[in-house]
Parts: structure tokens; sequence; C-alpha cells
């Protein structure tokens, strides 16, 4: 028998199993299939509106920075204002993302943009959120050529952008976006739940930001 | 590592009179304890999910069988390989045998509580391969040789000034002058150190919180982001987890993900949670070109149905040990292996055996604080208690303990002879104890007096009270 043979075995004796599974297992798929909502707090049912406000709160109180802008062709100027403000290095990497290839990065005049995954000398990294959760004020971020996930990594300064449409309540309707974009039962092979940047609690539980991922998560909401 | 519980009563002992792990432990108190209260206060829905939590667990290692055959089927779909290990020495042979099809020479390694179960990072420097902890508080205890004291902060016991010489003493080659006075300093170091091992490393392991059955994926949760380092830079990832992480879908994650990390270091949600399924998609610039998974049973299989089903809905938050009065006495090295607290004193004799683990379930207080705390009500007092009721079955009680249970069974069963005997035992104890109200040595229980004072018994019994009528 083989080990796998053996667990499975095992798992059906210790339940008290014996004979054919197929009730049991139109219970999984149905299950599978369904795949029911349990409680969602409350908070996370508000209106558009106070679901951005939310988000805001969240994730400003988890020591990430955020910035609102009305129009997508304005993310240049943001990044740079940000980066200059902190005294940052002028240049950052992006995927190919279909929002953030096509930005105007030439107007925002010394900003150098470089695409393609992060390398470690690289200082700012770039990705757009698919979809955000309110609830607790947390990024949805999906791998791909768009957006790859060393970016939210490896850089010390992460920018992510999100549109103000795409942030929503619950974790539950991040969730059914992704569905809807990748198929049910099927995800990329990062989904990156972002709700700040790095931190590490370890040495006598004092916070101390910038364990091992970025320092500084800023988040331009657009919209 | 090898278990060192049967050393329980010597390693507690020694622990409680060192003063760098009581300064320590201090932290977990004013830290774990303070901010869960606040994220579980802040949160209206918190108890209902917690109940929900639990139904989904037990939903699921009903059909557990099921579900890792969903599981798998969902991995290989999305190009991942799974593997089955029984026991430790399968898996770490699987975990070798991996890394020498890569012609791996360094692994890194995300936190992993399986890992230090089965014994990983010994196996694989055995066979050649360099293996660098990447979680900080695991860095730490890699570097001093030590085994984890905490399931979510293993170097919880250690103090700055410590770090700060192990640093100096294994970070050669920077200058000797440099300062290291604050937490922040010491993080950067680490980071720098460690930053090198991420770019370089062939192959990255890390644990699961989660594995989801719908889509064939593992999740795991940390706040630095070591993790995902870990996990994305190398050519081969390679998950461990045990059969019991498994959940049927993303809104059963949900579930447990808001209650988990609120139990655990009182975030709301912690900083970075990662879903990964499959290796690397066609045309992704970056990720591993590999994807195993590796699910360990070592023992769990034979808890279910058991007196011990309950134990494995256990989602690895450290609650129960964060509020356990015994812990925050003795720490986390003195239960002698990975698990420790309440939730170690179910698992641990479970895993390796009551013979090793006898102690363990013994060392409470029964004050219940980790029941009341445990997200997936688990009943951790009972399930002491059934190791202990185990312990007489199986005649391994000390030949004392056992001789005055015996005798006390004797006269509560003969209430005459219970009343005489009493009533020699509580003159006895009252003439002892007529001068301060309280007695300072008994005589053949020294080692209760040695701590504390008896108090000397006061006014009547319960049953001349009870006789005389005063039945308020």
């Amino acid at each position: 028998m083989t080990a796998r043979e053996r667990m499975l075995a095992a798992i059906r004796t210790g339940l008290g199993v014996t004979g054919s599974d197929k009730i049991r297992a139109a219970t999984v798929s149905a299950r599978l299939e369904q795949h029911p909502s349990g409680t969602v707090p409350a908070r996370a049912k508000g209106s558009a509106k106070s679901q951005a406000a939310l988000f805001a709160d969240m994730l400003e109180g988890q020591a990430a920075t955020l910035d609102w802008i009305a129009r997508e062709e304005d993310v240049p100027d943001a990044v740079a204002g940000y980066l200059r403000d902190l005294n940052l290095a002028a240049r950052a990497r992006i995927g190919d993302d279909e929002m953030l290839s096509g930005l105007p990065w030439e107007q925002a005049g010394a900003l150098e943009i470089v695409s393609g995954p992060a390398e470690p000398s690289d200082t700012a990294g770039i990705t757009r959120a698919e979809v955000a959760a309110a609830e607790t004020g947390t990024l949805f971020l999906t791998s791909g050529p768009g957006n790859p996930t060393s970016l939210n990594f490896l850089p010390e300064t992460h920018i992510a952008v999100i549109r103000k449409s795409d942030i929503v309540g619950g974790y539950e309707d991040a969730w059914n976006r992704l569905r809807e974009r990748h198929g049910q039962g099927s995800l990329p092979r990062n989904v990156n739940l972002i709700s700040g940047p790095s931190r590490t609690a370890d040495i006598e539980q004092t916070m101390v930001m910038g364990a091992h991922g970025p320092r500084r998560l800023h988040v331009i909401v657009v919209g | 590592m090898k278990p060192q519980s049967h050393a329980f009563k010597e390693t507690a002992a020694h622990a409680i009179h060192d003063p760098g792990l009581q300064k320590a432990l201090a932290n977990v108190r004013s830290g774990f304890v303070a901010k869960r209260a606040r994220a579980r206060s802040a949160l209206p829905e918190f108890d209902q999910l917690c109940d929900e939590a639990r139904d989904i667990k037990n939903h699921t290692l009903a059909h557990l069988n099921l579900y890792l055959e969903a599981y798998e089927t969902k991995v290989r779909e999305h190009g991942g390989h799974v593997h089955w290990a029984t026991d430790a020495a399968e898996a770490c042979g699987i975990i070798a045998d991996i890394c020498r099809n890569q012609d791996a020479r360094t692994v890194t390694k995300g936190k992993s509580m399986i890992g230090e179960e089965i014994a990983l990072n010994d196996h694989l420097e055995r066979q050649g391969f360099e293996v660098f902890e990447t979680d900080l508080g695991e860095y730490l205890i890699q570097i001093r040789g030590e085994a984890p004291s905490h399931i979510i902060g293993p170097a919880i016991h250690l103090t700055r000034p410590q770090i700060e010489a192990d640093f100096r003493r294994v970070h050669t080659g920077l200058p000797a002058d440099r300062n290291l006075d604050d937490a922040t300093k010491l993080v950067a170091e680490a980071r720098a150190v460690l930053r090198e091992r991420f770019v370089a490393a062939d192959v990255g392991i890390t644990g699961a919180n989660l594995l989801i059955a719908e889509t064939g994926t593992s999740v795991i949760v940390t706040n630095e982001g070591n993790g995902d380092l870990t996990q994305t830079l190398p050519r081969t990832h390679i998950v461990i987890a045990s059969i019991e992480k498994m959940v049927p879908t993303l809104e059963d994650a949900n579930t447990i993900l808001r209650i988990l990390a609120r139990s655990a270091t009182g975030q709301d949600m912690s900083t970075y949670t990662t879903f990964s399924t499959g290796p690397k998609r066609a045309g992704d610039p970056d990720g591993p070109d590999h994807y195993h998974v590796v699910l360990l049973d070592n023992g769990r299989s034979a808890m279910l149905g058991s007196q011990f089903h309950d134990m494995l809905r256990c989602i690895r938050c450290g609650a129960c040990i964060n509020h356990c009065p015994v812990y925050n006495a003795v720490g986390g090295h003195a239960y002698g292996w990975v698990y420790p607290g309440p939730m170690g004193a179910v698992l641990t004799p479970s895993l390796v055996g009551i013979e090793e683990a006898g102690h363990l379930p013994n060392a409470s207080s029964f004050c219940g604080h980790c029941e009341a705390v445990c997200p997936m009500s688990i009943p951790l007092p009972k399930l002491m208690r059934h190791w202990r009721e185990r312990e007489v079955d199986e005649g391994r009680m000390p030949l004392v303990q056992r001789t005055l249970f015996k005798a006390w069974a004797f006269l509560a069963k003969r209430p005459a002879l219970y009343r005489a005997a009493s009533s020699i035992g509580i003159a006895s104890l009252s003439l002892l104890g007529r001068r301060q109200g309280r007695i300072r040595a008994l005589p053949f229980a020294s080692s209760w007096t040695r701590h504390r004072d008896l108090p000397a018994p006061q006014g009547r019994t319960f049953r001349d009270q009870w006789r005389a009528g005063r039945r308020t």
C-alpha cells in the first residue's frame, strides 16, 4: 500500500466509515460548488462611500499611508510627489498591468519607470490591486505579467494603486470578483492579501517596521 | 527535535528561577493577552464566527479523506505535485529527494511548526543542504541552536541583550563597534543578512495555516513577508502541511482568518496572508517553476474519532498558551517539545506518546482560561483530564498518589468512617496551625508547604453546618 492509501484508509477507520463514500462525496461536492458564506461582519456591508472610508481607516491603523486622486493620468505625479516628499530615489518598477503600463509616466519629471519582475537593487515597486476588502483594509494582489509578486515584497517601498470602484466590503465580495475573472475553483499562482507594510515583534514584542518586506506601503486610490 | 518532555519537572523548576526568562515572559502578558482582548471587543461578530469556525472544522474532519482527495486533484490541475507522508521520516525523505532532484544547495524556510515537529532542518543539514530560517524569531533560535518556545513567537523567551550578543557572535565581518542597542537596529541587520539568503536560495519551504480544497491552495499568514520572499524567489516551492489544515472553500478560509490573527497577535488581519496555487503560470515573470505539497499524517489520523478528536480543530493561534498561568510561569522550553502550553499538553502525548509526555497534562491548574479563549472551542481541560485518566488506568501514577487516592475513595464511600477520619484530620490541622491561623510545614506534604502555607481549618465543617440546618 502507498502512503496515500494508508493515510486515506486510516482516516476512514478513525471516522468509522465503511462501505461506499457516495453520500459523503455528494455532501462534499455540494459544499465545494455552492461555497456557502459564513457570517460577514456588519461593518463590511455599508454603502460604497462608507466602505472606502473604512478601507482607509483600517489601512492607516496598520501604518500604511493613503492618497486619493481623481484621475488615472494623475497617478505618475502622485507617485513622483510621494517619493520626493520622503526623499526617496525617483525610480520605480512596474509590471505590464493594463492600467499602470498605459499611464503618462513621462509627464512626471525626473521619475524613472522600469518594467519587469523585481531586482534586489530596486527601491520602489508599484502594483495594482485587483480588488480590496474594506473590512480590514486588505488589498488583493494577483500574480501574473501585469503585477509580478516580487514587486510587492522585494523593494523597500511598495506603492499600490487601486480604483475606488474596486474597493468592496468583505472578503467574500473580493473572492467573488476573483471568481468572475479567473473562474470558480481556479486562482492565479499567488493572491497576496496585504494589509500594511512588513513588520515584526519578535524582539521583546517591540513592533519594528520593515522586517523583510517593504518598510512602507503607500496606497493610491483612483476615482 | 527529540522530545524532552519527560524532564518537565526539572526544566520547569529551573525556568521559574531564570530571571532573564521571567523578564521575557512578562512580555507575553502585556502583549498578546491585551491585544487579543482589544481585537475581540472591536468585532461584534467574533463569538459567532468562532462557532462557525468550529462547525467548519468539524464538517471538514468528518469528510477529511474526501476533501484531501479533492484538494489533491486541484493542486494537480494547477501543475503542482502532492506527496503523502505517514510520518516524520517519510516527510523528511520526500523533501530531501525534491531538493536533490533540483540540485539544490541552499534552502530558505518560512516558519513551520510541522517543520519543527519532523526535525526537518536537522535532516536536510545531514543530507548536505544549507538551511536558513527566515522568520526573525526562527532565525534567532536557529543561530542559538534552540527550539521554539512559543508557536507564534518562537523567540519570545529571549531578551534584546541576548539577541545583540548572538548577532555579534554570528554576523562576523561586520564592524565590531556597530551600534545594536535597540530592536530596530537588530531587525535592520537581520534583514540585510537574510536578504542575501533569499536571493541565493534554490528551494523555499513554507508551512501552511490552511489548505483549501475548492482551489487546491495553501495559505500562509505572516507579518514579516519572509514567507513570500521564501516562496517567490527560488525555483522550487515546497509546502509542508499536516492533514488537519484542510478547509473546504475560500469562504471557510475567510471565517477562520477572521478569528486567527485576532486570537493570535490581536491584529484584525495579519499583514500578509498569501494564497498559493501551483507553480508560476505560462507568462508569469516570477514565482517558482515547481510547486510541491507534502501532506503529513504523523499521528493525526489516529486522533480522528478518538477522545482527542476535537484537538484536530486547533488552528495554532496560541491564545491558550498566552493565557495559561503555567506557561506564563515556566515558558515554552520546559514543555520539552514543539508545542507548549495547554494545546501542547494535549497534543504532545498524542504525537510522541504518554510515556514521554505524561507530565504535561498534569501541568495545569485547570483554571479553564485556555478553553474560554480558544476560538475553536476545544475543551482543553477535558482533554487533559482524559490523559490523566489514562495515566491512572495504565498504572502510571506514582505509588504514593495512587495509594492516597485509593484511601480517600475507600473513606468517601463510608460516611461514618469518613466523618471520624476527617475530624481527626481537622483536629490535627487545627492544632498545627493554632498560633498563626496557617500551617508553614506539614508532615508528609513538605513539597506542598515548601512553596506556600496551608490555611488552618476555620469554624465548623460543611457537614456540620448542613446538619445544623444552615442550608444556604
